[in-house]
């Protein structure tokens, strides 16, 4: 089977007044999980309305199951769907009226799946959106973005504000809406653990740069963080892949990206004890990352 | 919850290793006897909401250990010369593994980690 990524960017920049999205390469597969982290205002939205050929790119190209963005776009979003934060709904008009709105518009619309999702998701047909709570409209949004079927669903910050209870249900519906294996879906969120539970791709956004782009096993794998007593005050190895160190007396603590099981021998030789191994959240890895390179702007600054 | 896995966000182990405990547990307490279908990789990623590359990790890791065995296009399947003891004396050796490291980065000799043990023999 040779199908088209689902997404691929390559080297997408583009300029605002204030920021500059530089050099994006962001792909996958068909079939897979992409969450975008990153800070507010590191460029996902950006790339997200990119993808969806909102906007298009000063320079690089932007393909969708194949199809060239912004160039192809109504051919492509017959198969995106795209559930924001912002999304508009008619206030006066009920649930049931932007069912049968959308379904005039996509030939793709799966009125049993719909009906299945409006019971799962306890919503209501017949309320009108000016009377829903903020999860029960992105619930839905996200019920008028599934019942398409699109082969590529688009989340810009699906979780956001939403309670416990509501943001399960919807992280349920994405996972649920990848039993169709060629279904894919695009994701950003600031709940790096709705990030770290359902991705199978993550890549990390910064200043406008992709700082990592790994497949999620690989890259949560690699962080550590080492804690060491170092009683004769040693310096500690020069090594490139340390990415922070807090020390007070001899209590050292040094947390390091590209981790492997020989590098607590390399400190037991400089001198130090390793008491403990532990592995990172996704969310120390988020801050490490960001701290680090909020360091190395200073540095550059400086010099 | 056609699997009932459940898993805990206090503790610190990856998910992959709670989603191999689970598995492993199954097959242990007789659940899950060989030559037992697993559900496919996606199956059971979306059954307990977990991503697809996390669970194909813990199978891959479930096969390295010889819990299940894997074939192109069939699936995954509980193995059938699965020697439990077996099985489980790894994990033993490898907490036994973590144990000694340990001692030897708080100096503490050999006959006294020895006694320590004992005394939870007995």
């Amino acid at each position: 089977m040779d199908l088209p990524l689902a997404v691929q960017c390559e080297g997408i920049t583009k300029r605002y007044k204030h920021f500059t999205l530089q050099n994006v390469d962001l792909s996958f597969e068909q079939g897979t999980v992409m969450g975008l982290v990153g800070p507010n205002g590191a460029g996902k939205s950006t790339i997200m309305r990119m993808v969806m050929g909102l906007i298009g790119p000063d320079s690089g190209s932007v393909k969708v199951l194949g199809h060239a963005m912004p160039k192809d776009q109504i051919a492509a979003k017959r198969h995106i769907g795209f559930v924001a934060e912002d999304m508009r709904l008619y206030e006066g008009e009920t649930i049931a009226f932007h069912m049968d709105f959308i379904r005039s518009i996509f030939d793709t619309w799966d009125g049993d799946y719909a009906k299945v999702l409006l019971r799962r998701l306890d919503l209501n047909e017949n309320q009108k959106v000016k009377g829903l709570s903020h999860g029960q409209r992105v619930k839905a949004t996200l019920l008028l973005a599934l019942a398409r079927r699109p082969g590529l669903l688009v989340f810009d910050e699906p979780t956001t504000g939403l309670d416990p209870v509501v943001r399960r249900e919807v992280l349920d519906e994405m996972m649920n809406a990848l039993a169709d294996e060629t279904r894919s879906v695009l994701f950003s969120s600031h709940n790096t653990l709705d990030v770290e539970q359902i991705s199978d791709y993550i890549t990390f956004i910064y200043g406008g740069r992709v700082v990592e782009s790994l497949n999620k096993e690989e890259f949560i794998d690699g962080w550590r963080r080492l804690r060491l007593v170092n009683p004769n005050n040693a310096p500690l190895p020069a090594l490139a892949n340390i990415r922070d160190v807090q020390q007070s007396g001899q209590i050292v603590t040094v947390t390091v990206t590209g981790y492997d099981d020989s590098l607590p021998a390399v400190f037991s030789q400089a001198g130090m004890t390793v008491t403990a191994v532990e592995r990172l959240t996704l969310e120390e890895i988020f801050l490490s990352i960001v701290l680090f390179a909020k360091a190395n702007a200073k540095m550059e600054l400086a010099a | 919850m056609k699997y009932g896995f459940v898993f805990s966000q206090t503790d610190s182990s990856p998910m992959y290793q709670q989603i191999m405990e689970q598995i492993k547990q199954r097959i242990a307490v007789g659940d899950w006897p060989p030559n037992t279908p697993l559900p496919s990789i996606r199956e059971l990623a979306i059954e307990i909401k977990v991503s697809v590359i996390t669970v194909k990790r813990a199978y891959l890791e479930l096969e390295r250990e010889g819990a299940i065995i894997t074939q192109q296009g069939k699936g995954s399947r509980v193995n059938d010369t699965i020697d439990l003891k077996v099985l489980q004396k790894a994990e033993f050796l490898q907490h036994l593994e973590q144990a000694g490291r340990l001692a030897k980065s708080l100096d503490i000799p050999g006959d006294e980690v020895w006694l320590m043990l004992k005394r939870y023999m007995e």
